[in-house]
């Protein structure tokens, strides 16, 4: 770990002039936010991140759940993951994110995490983290190791030749399929970014994971009013039963009409590019059909067309397309009660 | 004399616990320091004059190092000195030197010798610093030039280069010869299976990072608390690595944050500790990161292809088992992988054979069961798949083939109550339920299936001292540089002495975890109650024999005409086993006799040519249900009942956590973990707790453990065999099995992770039964 | 608060500034001052000595660290000391009241819920911030909310037994109807 200048802001503007101010050697893009740290300070321990000045957030007014006058709700940034998940508004309305937060990480962690937080960690790629290894997203232009190399946790879809990482986050899955919207700040004002515009792909500058500018602040994430409350599922495939990221996760939404039909879906996957992966087109094939497996077979080829393994991974794809199968069937029974031991039952 | 080391932390049981009997499930008395995080491990204990050791890894597999560019380390303030193979401190370097107690054949690893590089994440430099950040700063910041060279950690590459291995390792026997003509045998027998079985490599990751803090005397004098499994042997080498006498270095281990064997050679943390310390005449502390821990040594990968041939009716007519492991380029690292192939069924044509490859790895270590795991996890699931091949009940073709006897010398077991742990295990698991033919369970969108495995471990015994000292006001303090991994090994050794002498739990107390302590073995191979346990019995004995003298001699005696074995001690004391009214505390005694304490040593020796007449193992068998997604591969272990035949149990409730934990391990084998390579790197690149899986919490369900009726006093005086090993043995085999019969599908290598058990493309129906 | 305390460095400081920090550990409160980069649990271990709290991994992938700061679980080898900022952190140190153990601790040994004790104060603790959430309900909950805490030695059922024992009082209800069978055990 570097050594480092600790602010302790009081305001979002103060937060935002100590990012950018100057002073000593520390120049703009040196300093880094500080939230939860959940995902930060791992990071500055393996000497992946280096910021020369921290600025922390936690003092501000931003960790209240809220409803919008619309409908929605708005989701402070600096709202911890666990207090999300578990919020009475959350769990009635956005089962799917309540689900998906839940799914990730451990309770200790959730605890700690932001949801500003959350939008932002970084990919679980083996090589990023080891700095012996070559990676263009940590180092740009030192080329990519993870390609032709241990590939069964990287990216099946949106790839490219210079970085196959994945991200990691169940929570944004959630939030891509529900259609969240991510709201901005800087010193230049604000502005909000529709969750589908937030999170890239690699291309060929893959140290950038997202489409904020290094001078902006995440305030909220907005949820559009709900639609999708009965009949969501998020089904998260991983290596063991708990405290494992994703090897496939699936967020799917239904909304049906009275006769059953389907009105309007969304599906996102984790686990499998980039960023969450949804695709309209996939959404579309479902809309005014009936919940029923052979549509939601076709809604996965949509959603996984152009897939491609690297060769360890190819077991993705039927991993993924089944996933999206089910858990389109799970949504279409309805969302499942939060998961008690059979014993109870 | 082994009195009492007062700065030495041991445990004692809580006020209140009263009088226990060797076989009860006695609390362990360590609790208390564990659950008020009273216990210190290696790298808390305090020194005024502490600075951090903070360990730089290489890079590379294989080469050498050129030159080191150190300026802007040694520029972070707080900085002390950077120790490289260049400015160390007098080491010696003849190989003999640094051959550890467990070292197998070859020259071991000479940590900062030279600037050879044997594998990746090989120590090359440690920073000394005032603060462990400023150390861990400025190890980011050394720069090393290496001159690298081809390297070779692929074993499925290098197959074709293996070779026999040196053979020279404690504990390790090379295959037997072959019995009977087992290829002809093969050819001739009507019912044939072969398969290949792989295991990848796996890392012990005991939760304590590996750490040394060695507080130097003024005198010069180092005190250091060490991870290891033996404070002896962590000493020993000390002293011969830097020639250092025994009265300059003290070991402590009095807590070890598990080991699982990664402790049973000093690491290398303790050498550059120690260099620090002795370089810079201060205490110093090093303690390595999770990632670190990945360069320590592993379970290694190996290859095995087992051939077996059955007669229609399911006896065992020939057996082929061969394996190939690797090693390291500088040791032959062995284990006993098919050994057990040729003791554990009767068949009268065996041929077994065990080959290494040298590879640029740090080598391979013991991990829990070494070569078992996955040796008689091989041989288990081939049974498993011979039984099908036979339409036959698993556990019936175990049973039409068990072994009576040793099968290379005709030798009779020392005990064997293996029939008893099938009968018990297949009872409470409700195995005669179970139907024959895979695919037959089925709850909501998974399959269920059930499985079994038998596994075996050898019962070993090793030679130990004990001292015993008996104070007036009834306490006992016993003790032998023993260790307790967390294996129970205080509870037990207290439960022996407080049962020997009749005393309450509470006023006794284990020493261990000293290396100035009686001479003990090193904490491995499920030895430790055996070996230790039979020396403290014995330092009893004396002890009894000596108050019962003394309780005679007394001036009006009650026992003044009963002879030894007419008296029991019990309530505190001893007294008539006729006429338990007829009664005298210890306290009692030693007062009469104006007695301030009583002394006693022993050495327990093995009886090897009485164990030589025997065959010595420990068995049990394993059932298991699985539930099984086909549609993702998921797995999930719903219920493991282990059945074990351990000789006599002495502390239940430490032993039957030490099975279950080990059932634990056997899940986490099956199903979780492996450590992946870039052999284009020649790295391990899962160096993590996120990364490389272990079981969590909510991967095991119930698990029940049995311990079935054996008392084995060939094997120990005190009957008791061993459970460190013996209860992930099977484990793994017997999910495997599981897993065959929910799916029908035969995965042949571990982990079994999800894309080895899902269903292949077009061969399953997602949907769920919702 | 950003100003430091004293920085040893200079432009092109090598080494982390100093801050002051007060906060309440186990109800006592302490007036530090600490580098920017030392976090929660080296702040415990290496500076105030309270080794209790146990360094598995450094990195929030075992649990071992788990300390209570507000009464919420967290793992303390991911947070800054500086975060802590006029927080009250329990470790398991302040559990017990003196020689009598908290009804966890109590338990834990009780159902044999340790082996070799490394993981466990960040288990104990861990179970402590489970019951302030009041989420869980049954067993398999245990199991799951439980699962941030890496235990190796596998004691895993032990553990759920305990909590479960402590929570809602019917623990190891199973485990007593099948009790161990030890062929030894004297009469």
């Amino acid at each position: 770990m570097t050594p480092f200048a600790y602010h302790l802001a009081r305001d979002p503007a103060d937060a935002l002039a100590a990012l950018t101010a100057p002073g000593g050697n520390t120049p703009l893009g040196a300093a880094s936010f500080l939230a939860g740290g959940t995902n930060l300070l791992d990071l500055m321990k393996e000497n992946v991140a280096r910021p020369m000045r921290l600025v922390d957030l936690n003092q501000l007014a931003l960790a209240r759940i809220e409803e919008t006058p619309a409908g929605g709700l708005l989701l402070g940034a600096l709202a911890r993951n666990a207090d999300t998940a578990y919020h009475p508004l959350v769990r009635s309305r956005y089962p799917l994110l309540s689900a998906a937060i839940l799914a990730g990480a451990s309770p200790q962690i959730r605890n700690m995490a932001s949801n500003g937080g959350n939008l932002l960690q970084r990919t679980r790629c083996y090589y990023f983290y080891d700095t012996g290894t070559p990676c263009n997203k940590r180092s740009p232009g030192s080329g990519c190791a993870a390609r032709g190399g241990l590939t069964r946790l990287h990216a099946i879809l949106g790839a490219s030749e210079h970085c196959i990482a994945t991200h990691p986050s169940d929570m944004c899955v959630a939030l891509a399929a529900l259609e969240a919207v991510v709201h901005l700040r800087s010193a230049r004002g604000e502005r909000q970014l529709a969750f589908a515009d937030f999170h890239r792909l690699p291309g060929d500058t893959p140290q950038h994971d997202n489409t904020m500018a290094a001078d902006e602040l995440i305030t909220h994430i907005e949820l559009p009013p709900a639609r999708y409350a009965a009949h969501s599922a998020y089904l998260k495939l991983r290596d063991r039963a708990s405290y494992a990221f994703a090897l496939v996760s699936v967020a799917a939404a239904l909304a049906l009409d009275e006769g059953g039909r389907i009105v309007s879906a969304r599906l996102a996957l984790g686990g499998v590019a980039h960023k969450p992966w949804r695709q309209p087109e996939a959404e579309a094939v479902l809309a005014g059909k009936p919940p029923e497996a052979a549509h939601f077979a076709a809604a996965a080829a949509v959603l996984l067309a152009g897939a491609r393994g690297e060769s360890v991974n190819d077991f993705k794809i039927p991993m993924a397309r089944r996933a999206i199968v089910r858990a389109l069937e799970v949504a279409a029974a309805g969302t499942p009660g939060p998961a008690c031991g059979e014993e109870e039952r | 004399m082994n009195d009492l080391i007062q700065d030495l932390q041991s445990p004692v049981a809580d006020a209140g616990t009263g009088f226990v009997r060797v076989g009860m499930p006695v609390s362990r008395v360590d609790g208390r320091a564990k659950v008020t995080g009273e216990a210190r491990y290696a790298a808390e204990h305090p020194a005024h004059d502490l600075a951090y050791g903070v360990v730089v890894g290489s890079t590379i597999a294989r080469g050498s190092i050129a030159g080191f560019r150190l300026r802007e380390a040694l520029a972070v303030p707080g900085v002390v000195e950077i120790i490289t193979h260049e400015n160390r401190p007098r080491m010696r370097s003849f190989d003999l030197f640094y051959k550890d107690m467990t070292a197998p054949a070859g020259a071991p690893f000479r940590p900062l010798y030279d600037g050879e590089i044997h594998f990746s994440g090989q120590p090359v430099a440690l920073v000394v610093a005032e603060t462990f950040e400023a150390a861990r700063y400025a190890a980011s910041l050394v720069a090393v030039d290496y001159l690298p060279q081809q390297h070779e950690t692929n074993l499925m590459a290098h197959l074709a280069r293996s070779h026999k291995p040196k053979p020279l390792k404690a504990g390790f026997s090379p295959p037997p010869d072959e019995r009977g003509d087992a290829e002809a045998a093969l050819l001739a027998a009507p019912v044939r299976i072969e398969a290949e079985y792989y295991s990848g490599v796996e890392h012990h990751n005991p939760l304590e990072l590996f750490a040394s803090t060695v507080i130097r005397g003024e005198d010069g004098h180092l005190t250091i608390y060490d991870k290891t499994q033996s404070s002896q042997n962590s000493r020993w080498y000390v002293s011969r690595v830097f020639g250092l006498g025994k009265d300059k270095v003290t070991v402590r281990n009095p807590y070890v944050g598990g080991a699982f064997g990664s402790g049973l050679r000093p690491q290398y943390q303790l050498p550059l500790a120690v260099m620090a310390a002795l370089q810079l005449r201060r205490s110093v502390r090093v303690v390595l990161t999770r990632q670190q821990m990945f360069s320590l040594g592993h379970r290694p990968e190996t290859l095995q292809r087992i051939k077996l041939g059955a007669d229609h009716d399911g006896r065992l007519r020939a057996i082929v088992h061969e394996a190939v492991a690797e090693t390291s380029r500088y040791e032959d690292y062995v284990e006993v992988v098919v050994n057990w192939s040729g003791q554990l069924y009767a068949c009268d044509n065996v041929k077994l054979l065990y080959r290494l490859v040298a590879l640029d790895q740090s080598s391979p270590m013991d991990m829990r069961a070494p070569g078992a795991a996955h040796g008689v996890h091989a041989l288990e699931v081939a049974m498993d798949e011979l039984a099908w091949a036979l339409r036959l009940d698993p556990l019936e073709l175990r049973l039409r083939n068990y072994a009576e006897q040793d099968q290379m010398k005709g030798l009779p077991f020392s005990s064997k109550a293996l029939r008893d742990c099938y009968e018990q295990g297949a009872r409470r698991f409700g195995w005669a339920r179970r139907p024959l033919a895979p695919r037959s369970m089925r709850a909501g969108s998974e399959l269920v299936g059930w499985g079994m495995a038998t596994g075996t471990w050898d019962a070993m015994q090793m030679f130990a001292r004990a001292g015993a000292v008996l104070h007036a006001d009834g306490r006992l303090v016993v003790s032998s540089a023993a260790t307790d991994i967390g294996t129970g090994t205080y509870t037990a050794m207290c439960t022996l002495a407080a049962d020997a002498l009749g005393l309450r739990l509470e006023q006794v107390m284990f020493q261990l975890g000293d290396s100035t302590l009686p001479v003990a073995p090193i904490e491995g191979g499920s030895s430790h109650v055996a070996t230790v346990g039979s020396a403290v019995a014995g330092v009893c004995e004396k002890l009894r024999k000596r108050l019962f003298r003394m309780a005679r001699r007394l001036d009006n005696s009650p026992f003044a005409k009963a002879r030894f074995d007419e008296v029991e001690f019990a309530g505190g004391g001893l007294r008539l086993r006729r006429q338990p009214s007829v009664a005298m505390s210890v306290e009692e005694v030693m007062a009469a006799a104006g007695e301030a304490r009583l002394e006693e040593k022993y050495l327990m020796l093995p009886k090897v040519l009485k164990q030589k007449q025997y065959l010595r193992a420990t068995h049990s068998a394993v059932f298991c249900e699985v539930r099984v997604d086909e549609a993702f591969g998921t797995v999930r272990v719903t219920r493991v009942v282990s059945a074990v035949a351990a000789g006599r149990i002495i502390s239940a409730k430490t032993a039957r956590s030490q099975v279950s934990g080990a059932v634990v391990w056997g899940i986490s084998q099956a199903l979780h973990e492996e450590t992946h390579a870039d052999h284009r790197l020649g790295r391990f690149m899962n160096h993590n707790l996120a990364e490389y899986h272990v079981t969590v919490n909510a991967d095991v369900g119930d698990i029940d453990v049995i311990f079935v009726d054996e008392d084995d006093r060939i094997v120990s005086a005190i009957g008791a065999k061993g459970v460190g090993e013996i209860g992930i043995v099977g484990v793994a085999a017997a999910v495997c099995n599981a897993i065959f019969h929910a799916t029908g599908r035969r995965v042949r290598s571990t982990p079994m992770t999800p894309e080895k058990v899902m269903a292949p493309e077009g061969d399953v129906s997602v949907s769920a039964a919702l | 608060m950003d100003i430091p305390v004293r920085n040893e460095g200079g432009a092109g400081a090598q080494a982390a500034p100093r801050y002051p920090l007060s906060l309440r550990i186990n109800g006592q409160p302490y007036e530090l001052e600490v580098e920017s980069w030392v976090t929660l649990l080296d702040l415990l271990r290496e500076r105030l000595h309270l080794t209790g709290s146990k360094k598995g991994c450094d990195q929030g992938q075992c649990g071992a660290c788990t300390v209570l700061v507000d009464g919420r679980r967290i793992n303390a080898c991911l947070s800054l000391a500086l975060m802590q900022q006029g927080r009250e952190v329990l470790t398991i140190e302040g559990l017990a009241e003196g020689a009598r153990l908290h009804p966890l601790q109590r338990a834990f040994v009780a159902h044999d819920a340790l082996q070799c004790g490394y993981c466990t104060p960040g288990q104990i603790c861990s179970a402590v911030g489970l019951m302030n959430e009041g989420q869980a309900r049954c067993r398999d909950d245990l199991r799951e909310l439980m699962s941030g805490n890496v235990c190796r030695c596998g004691a895993y059922p032990q553990i759920v037994d305990a909590v479960e024992e402590v929570m809602f009082g019917s623990a190891g209800a199973e485990e007593r109807d099948r009790p161990v069978i030890v062929g030894t055990v004297p009469a």
